[in-house]
């Protein structure tokens, strides 16, 4: 049902393009940062938090989609920025995003996009682009904006064209932090801001997270649930982590492929596992795990993007709350094949749209990981029990 | 969980009569209930007591007992069915407060019937203000400052606490009657008392005012696993001050960071989980400071409500029917997303569109009534519109609204106005509110002016702000003439109206000159569409199918488009050519269709009834193997149920949005026609535009029903059949007016052409008072001309339902009213089978009938209204007051009371079967079925509580027994009057009445009550035998009638006025029976049957039975 790729004239006034790698241009109006940028196509269901999504690293050399046509209207602020490294390139909305109105502003998210250099285009039918993808799955493509409305077509059909894509693409090495750091800052409050990690931070558990492309929400909550958190690149390796004197191993989403991340993350996590560190894996962190753990990741059709997914507890594990649905915030491209998971991981969650797998425990092991995001920002709250499970488990 | 087998029949409460704060979105949420627990293999047995709603069908429930819901009469139900279980979430607040009670009288022990989908305890938690707070401090939601009061001055030791502005909410109301805001301690004092009288446990809340925040509303759904989820978020563009159903709101919400709107939602799922809300769909109210993001949690609804009708609309997630299997054990993952087909209900819908709300209200009905919005709900409907854009979706909904808006229309009174006189109009809570910003930014306010003053989001008064910049450029050019830049205004929702409108001011030629020259042709309005782009509004469609500027169709998917969706629910809108050309998802099937075009926003006159048809066509035409497409606007309806028509179109009832879809339906198929007869009056006006563009029409012609409507065409007709009609005339001037009256002789009944629920109709006295109706309530002109009928005094007025396929007719029910002629149709109370008419009378009447079917050449469904009154030798003629050769108000009526299905035999034979084809309508009964009237006027003080030919009910119930006295007790028990067994009658009739009111009187007597009259009513039943106190009339001085009522001296009212004096003179004694709740019969002949009632019927004895017993 999707239309063959289609090259329509550039109308007066387009200030921004969407090249896909079949070659079809979608025009708009370009905001936010002027050049262009080339990723992967997503797009994403949440109607609230599109500043928490763009600052999300796992959205690292893709373009967001958004679904919900406003987009813009509450502005931009510090607060809810939830990474200072590279994610979403660029993001690609229905409606021109007009003034903000929040208190909690303080930047109108055009200004906002310009000075963290992320391309945005408005005036698309994203529904339409919505079912493309769904119809014909994820593609490559480049998103452009020039004031001036200049644009080389056909070099931006061979940017997008030429893109090797996300799948074998380690992206983690890029986004993670640099250095091992120390995390302050807990739960946000209304009218408070985020608390101090500081108080009692000695006598708390100590969790090593491993920076695969991070959101600080996860780290907050981690604080929230009573543990000390010391940050590590991706790049740690096992003697890295095991000099924190870790009481348990966080393992953290981020972007890319994870079976070209888990070539030099899955040995670390294997030997991690090996001693019997407690192990808390999100999102890509997930993955990695799984991969440690036997399993093999899949590349998904068009991914789950949004803050409305139905994820199901399954297994005897959970006794009395077996069969309980949370509803998740969500954002990958991959998916742990839930068909080969080894013998001794067992399947804890699953996603109620499609099946795929969302969550695995190690039998005999204090590791675990879920597919989605219970860190919440943007999305429901529901999954917060998770960090007070881990914490809890480093005892 | 699997569904539960320990249970196999339940007892669904619905919610009555149509009231304000209580419409048919009961009926959408009822339906889905009973269809979802039928679908399980549950018995289920309904108690309603409105005929106008689907629910009650005959072939809905298993059971279906139409009558009142009173806890007395509900237990007879419960003993005679012995249901395991009752659901009383379904049937709003009148559901609750019923079931409520008979958890309380132990009437649910007695029988063993457990309560489902809410326990008792839960609901009373949720509605009692104390407890209700005393729940959100424990889990740590902030409430505003408040306390209860049990009298004013427990009131006055709350006020220290919250200070003025103060809101006072009754406990246990609808709508929040008789609650409001004071600002002053006069005012306090006053809505206090008034809260205190109107609760049932005389219990009010006063609270801090929150006036200015803004105002949110939860969907949430719970099931017995404790699965939560939010279905939608509700955004109030009023900010708090204005009761949430006048409020325009908004979906989703679009003011809140993420952060803020997760609070509200765990807060939501927190207050569920506190209330014991076990399974099914909630509401929870906040208010947010805007400053600070401060959250108070106001109330919330253990229930379905009008929110959570509109929230399954707004994204096709099905509320009622998903609490109703959540009731009966399920869980959210093992019901099915119909929508999607594919994915479970356990998630939350998200949405890629912008819904609008905007209530309809009906404040000209009721003189005297101040158009102020307050805490107390005053709206009788609303509409919902849905666009990609917060501006497309808000000018879909004002167009949608119908009344007279193409979007957002000039304010005149405020144009060229001082900032003062602006500043006033916006502080004022109206209905017009909107408006009146949209003018101010035109008078050259900011935002940053307006913003304080109306509480608006400055997001939402920056997109109107838009509009009215685009209206303005558009004042200076005229029409785009590039498809883009015509896309993008048409994207911003301006309707073809508007722009021809906007477009002509761009010609510097005065309004309603240019319009007027434009309509001509030659050179001057060729001249002027050359300037302007497009004088008129099929210009400006010319204009765009040049240009090629279609809307295209996108699907309510409950996803975003993630999914397929398998459910054809869709909404128009102007979308970016993004791969070529715009992407349209209506795919119109190959299939012989059928579009059936809705009534739009419900209003007085126009309500339920004609959604009862409409969704009656649905379901006849699906029969007959059509496929059935749906267009209509209002979210409260069975119509706009995804389920109700093969395809559901959910957009304005106008000219331009209607052609727009039925461009796109012809594309695949074969359109067998278009039926505007079952709507109402909304699709009619169309019925031209429609046959312009060569679309069929099924049915009865819109030219008969125009020669139905058009006094000097009919009054030829009549002339030819020699039927009789009262004198009557027209005049297009008010000399005119005053001597078609003198021909005729006064009383003189007074109206403008085309109305639909005696909009502003009157019976006038004297030349003085037809001076003031032409001075006050209508135009005349030559376009609009009154016009005048002889006013039969004391006539009985009937109204004959009839079917006729062009060859045959048959007579599907006569009903004879109680209220006399002069009282509209749609205010009266009537009987089926007629009560009192001779055989003779009724045989003239069917005649009459089949004879101006005949000629009119009706195809479906006719309604005629006749009045007998005896001439002076005593022969009773039959005069011909009214033919509508269309589906009426009466139609779910008959249909109950015959249990015949009419509307569905029209549908059939307006696609072309005859009336041979089914089997015969039964037309003699052993019982008796009395529908009546429900009205609004507690919530409108100030307004004359007194019936007229000026149709003011917002709804009706039916009561059926075997007899009259029976049936009649039981429809002034259904709508709300419980007659006294003993006590104080006051009387007090005019003097035409005085003979006829002594039966009444002599019967109240023998049945021990006392009775008080004044001077000339007391003197003649003196005369007549009878004991009487005499007591004085208002004007004759204190102590006076009203005192006595005041005091709870008075038990029941009858009270016959003539003139306008005398009734001007008894206001206060009707506005006090009705603040105090004595029952009060304000002509004759209703007295009379209540005397009756009251004489041979007792509650305790009254007998319950199902529909479907009478009918078998």
């Amino acid at each position: 049902m999707a239309d063959p790729a289609t090259t329509l004239a550039q109308p007066a006034g387009a200030t921004g393009v969407l090249v896909l790698a079949d070659g079809t241009a979608v025009w708009g109006k370009g905001f936010g940062a002027s050049g262009s940028a080339v990723g992967e196509l997503c797009f994403n269901t949440a109607m609230t938090g599109y500043q928490e999504v763009m600052t999300d690293p796992s959205y690292a050399a893709q373009i967001v989609n958004f679904t919900f046509p406003h987009i813009g209207n509450v502005g931009a602020n510090e607060e809810d920025r939830e990474s200072r490294v590279e994610s979403a390139v660029g993001c690609i909305v229905r409606e021109e995003v007009t003034p903000h109105s929040s208190f909690r502003a303080s930047d109108q998210f055009v200004s906002w996009m310009a000075a963290e250099g992320r391309i945005g285009l408005s005036g698309v039918d994203t529904r339409a682009l919505t079912r493309r993808i769904r119809l014909s799955g994820a593609q490559n493509a480049v998103i452009a904006h020039d004031p001036h409305g200049r644009f080389d077509l056909r070099e931006l059909k061979r940017q997008a064209a030429d893109w090797a894509g996300l799948e074998g693409m380690d992206l983690a090495s890029r986004v993670s932090r640099e250095k091992a750091e120390g995390w302050e800052g807990g739960e946000w409050t209304l009218g408070e801001g985020y608390g101090s990690a500081a108080q009692g931070a000695g006598d708390r558990p100590h969790v090593v997270a491993v920076d695969y492309g991070s959101k600080d929400n996860i780290f907050r909550n981690l604080v929230r649930a009573g543990a000390r958190v010391t940050v590590v690149p991706a790049s740690a390796s096992v003697e890295d982590i095991m000099a924190h004197e870790p009481a348990g191993v966080f393992l953290s989403n981020g972007p890319g492929d994870p079976a070209a991340t888990g070539e030099r993350a899955v040995p670390v996590i294997r030997e991690l596992l090996d001693r019997n560190m407690p192990i808390f894996g999100i999102c890509l962190g997930h993955q990695l795990l799984a991969l440690a753990a036997g399993a093999k990741t899949k590349k998904m059709h068009q991914g789950h993007r949004g803050a409305n997914h139905p994820v199901q507890r399954v297994g005897e594990s959970w006794g009395d709350t077996e069969g309980l649905v949370e509803i998740t915030s969500m954002n990958h491209g991959f998916a742990v094949d839930g068909d080969t998971l080894p013998e001794g991981v067992e399947q804890t969650h699953v996603s109620l749209f499609d099946g795929s797998n969302c969550g695995i425990a190690i039998s005999g092991k204090k590791a675990f990981g879920v597919q989605y995001h219970p860190e919440a920002s943007p999305g429901p709250q529901d999954s917060f029990y998770l960090f007070d499970k881990f914490v809890g488990m480093l005892g | 969980m699997p569904k539960r087998t320990d249970i196999s029949s339940i007892l669904v409460i619905g919610a009555g009569p149509i009231i304000i704060g209580q419409a048919c979105e009961f009926d959408y949420s009822g339906t889905q209930a009973i269809k979802a627990l039928k679908e399980e293999g549950y018995r289920v047995i309904l108690v309603n007591s409105n005929p106008a709603t689907i629910m009650t069908d005959p072939e809905m429930a298993d059971a279906t007992y139409v009558e009142p819901i009173t806890p007395e009469i509900v237990a007879k139900i419960i003993a005679k069915e012995r249901p395991d279980a009752v659901l009383p979430t379904m049937g709003g607040q009148t559901a609750l407060n019923c079931a409520l009670a008979l958890a309380n009288d132990g009437t649910l022990e007695k029988y063993g019937v457990e309560m489902i989908g809410a326990k008792a305890d839960a609901i009373d938690k949720a509605e009692n203000r104390q407890r209700f707070r005393e729940a959100m401090d424990s889990i740590g939601l902030e409430s505003a400052r408040s306390g209860v009061a049990y009298s004013v001055d427990e009131a006055f030791k709350v006020l220290e606490r919250t200070g003025l502005p103060a809101i006072i909410r009754p406990s246990f109301t609808l709508g929040g009657t008789g609650g409001g805001i004071a600002y002053n301690k006069a005012e306090f004092e006053r809505i206090t008392r008034e809260g205190i009288d109107a609760s049932p446990t005389n219990e009010v809340l006063i609270e801090e005012s929150l006036l200015g925040w803004k105002e949110f509303e939860m969907e949430v759904v719970r099931d017995r696993a404790d699965n939560c989820i939010i279905v939608c978020a509700i955004e109030n563009v009023d900010p708090m001050g204005v009761h949430t159903g006048d409020s325009i709101t908004v979906a989703p919400a679009l003011t809140l960071t993420d952060k803020e709107y997760q609070i509200m939602r765990s807060a939501s799922i927190a207050v569920l989980r506190e209330i014991g809300v076990e399974t099914g769909g909630s509401n929870v109210q906040f208010a947010v400071n805007p400053a600070d993001g401060r959250l108070i949690v106001i109330e919330m609804n253990p229930r379905v409500s009008r929110s959570s009708a509109l929230a399954s609309k707004a994204t096709g997630f099905p509320i009622a029917r998903v609490a109703a299997k959540l009731a009966v054990g399920y869980t959210l993952d093992e019901i099915t997303n119909e929508i999607t087909g594919a994915t479970p209900a356990s998630f939350e819908p998200t949405i890629d569109y912008v819904v609008t709300k905007i209530p309809r209200f009906a404040f000209e009905k009721f003189k005297g009534a101040k158009d102020d919005l307050s805490t107390a709900m005053k709206s009788v409907g609303e509409v919902m519109a849905i666009g990609r854009s917060f501006a497309e979706s808000m000018q879909k909904a004002l167009r949608g609204l119908e009344t007279g808006l193409d979007g957002f229309n000039r304010v005149v009174e405020l144009e060229g106005t001082s900032r003062d006189v602006i500043t006033a109009a916006l502080s004022r809570r109206t209905p017009d509110r909107l408006l009146n910003v949209a003018q101010a930014f035109r008078e050259g306010l900011s935002v940053e002016e307006i913003q304080p003053i109306t509480g608006y989001d400055a997001w939402f008064l920056r997109q109107i702000e838009a509009i009215i910049y685009e209206e303005r450029m558009l004042g200076h050019t005229g029409l785009p003439r590039d498809a883009a830049e015509m896309r993008r205004l048409k994207a911003m929702g301006f309707s073809d109206k508007r722009l021809a409108t906007l477009a002509v001011r761009s010609v510097g030629v005065a309004g309603g000159m240019a319009e007027t020259q434009a309509r001509r042709s030659g050179l001057l309005h060729d001249t002027l569409r050359a300037m302007a782009g497009a004088t008129s509004e099929a210009e400006v469609r010319k204009l765009r199918e040049k240009l090629g500027v279609h809307p295209v169709f996108k699907r309510i998917d409950s996803c975003a488009a993630e999914f397929e969706a398998i459910t054809p629910y869709m909404y128009s809108t102007y979308e970016a050519p993004s791969f070529g050309e715009p992407e349209n998802e209506a795919w119109p099937s190959d299939r012989r269709k059928v579009v059936i075009l809705g009534g739009g926003p419900n209003r007085i006159g126009q309500g339920i009834e004609f959604d009862y048809c409409c969704c009656h066509a649905c379901f006849a035409l699906d029969e007959a193997g059509f496929e059935t497409i749906m267009v209509n606007c209002n979210p409260e309806t069975v119509s706009t149920d995804y389920d109700t028509s093969d395809r559901l179109y959910f957009e304005p009832l106008t000219a331009e949005d209607v052609l727009e879809i039925l461009r796109v339906e012809q594309q695949n198929g074969e359109l067998v026609g278009v039926i505007v007869q079952f709507g109402g009056q909304t699709p009619l006006k169309l019925a031209q535009a429609l046959e312009d563009e060569g679309i069929p029409i099924l049915g009865t012609s819109p030219d008969a029903i125009d020669l139905a409507e058009d006094r000097e065409r009919f009054a030829k007709l009549v002339g030819k059949l020699g039927l009789r009609q009262p004198d009557n005339g027209i005049a297009r001037s008010r000399d005119e007016a005053a001597a078609v009256a003198r021909g005729i002789g006064y009383p003189v009944l007074l109206r403008p052409s085309y109305v639909l629920g005696g909009r502003a109709m009157e019976i006038v006295d004297s030349e003085a008072q037809l001076d003031d109706y032409i001075a006050t309530a209508v135009n005349v002109s030559g376009d609009s001309p009154v016009l005048i009928d002889q006013y039969l005094r004391d006539a009985v007025e009937c109204d004959v339902d009839a079917l006729c396929d062009g060859t045959d007719v048959v007579i599907a029910g006569v009903m004879q009213h109680i209220e006399e002629a002069g009282v509209h149709s749609g205010d009266s109370a009537c009987t089926l089978p007629p009560y009192s008419l001779s055989d003779a009378v009724i045989a003239e009447m069917e005649g009459q009938a089949r004879k101006l079917a005949l000629a009119l050449g009706v195809r479906g469904l006719m309604n005629i209204q006749f009045a007998i009154k005896a001439d002076e030798n005593g022969n009773e003629l039959v005069y011909l007051i009214e033919v509508n050769p269309r589906a009426s108000r009466t139609v779910p009526f008959v249909a109950k009371a015959t249990g015949q299905p009419i509307a569905k035999i029209a549908a059939r034979i307006m696609a072309g079967e005859m009336l041979s084809a089914f089997p015969p309508i039964r037309r003699k009964f052993d019982y008796m079925a009395v529908k009546e009237a429900v009205f609004p006027f507690a919530r409108f003080p100030g307004a004359d509580p007194v019936l007229s030919p000026e149709m003011k009910s917002t709804g009706e119930v039916m009561g059926i027994d075997s007899d009259f006295p029976a049936a009649f007790f039981k429809s002034q028990l259904g709508a709300g009057v419980t007659l006294p067994e003993s006590g104080t009658a006051f009387v007090s009739v005019k003097e035409s009445d005085r003979q006829a009111i002594v039966p009444a009187v002599r019967s109240l007597i023998e049945q021990g009550f006392s009775v008080l009259a004044t001077d000339g009513t007391g003197g003649y039943l003196a005369q007549q035998g009878l004991t009487v106190e005499r007591i004085n009339k208002v004007a004759q001085g204190q102590p006076h009638i009203v005192d006595r009522m005041i005091d709870g001296g008075v038990d029941l009212v009858f009270n016959t006025t003539e003139g306008w004096q005398s009734l001007i003179d008894s206001k206060s004694i009707r506005a006090t029976a009705l603040q105090m709740k004595i029952p009060s019969y304000t002509t004759a002949a209703a007295s009379l049957a209540a005397s009756r009632a009251i004489a041979s019927v007792r509650v305790s004895q009254l007998e319950v039975k199902p529909l479907q017993d009478y009918h078998s």
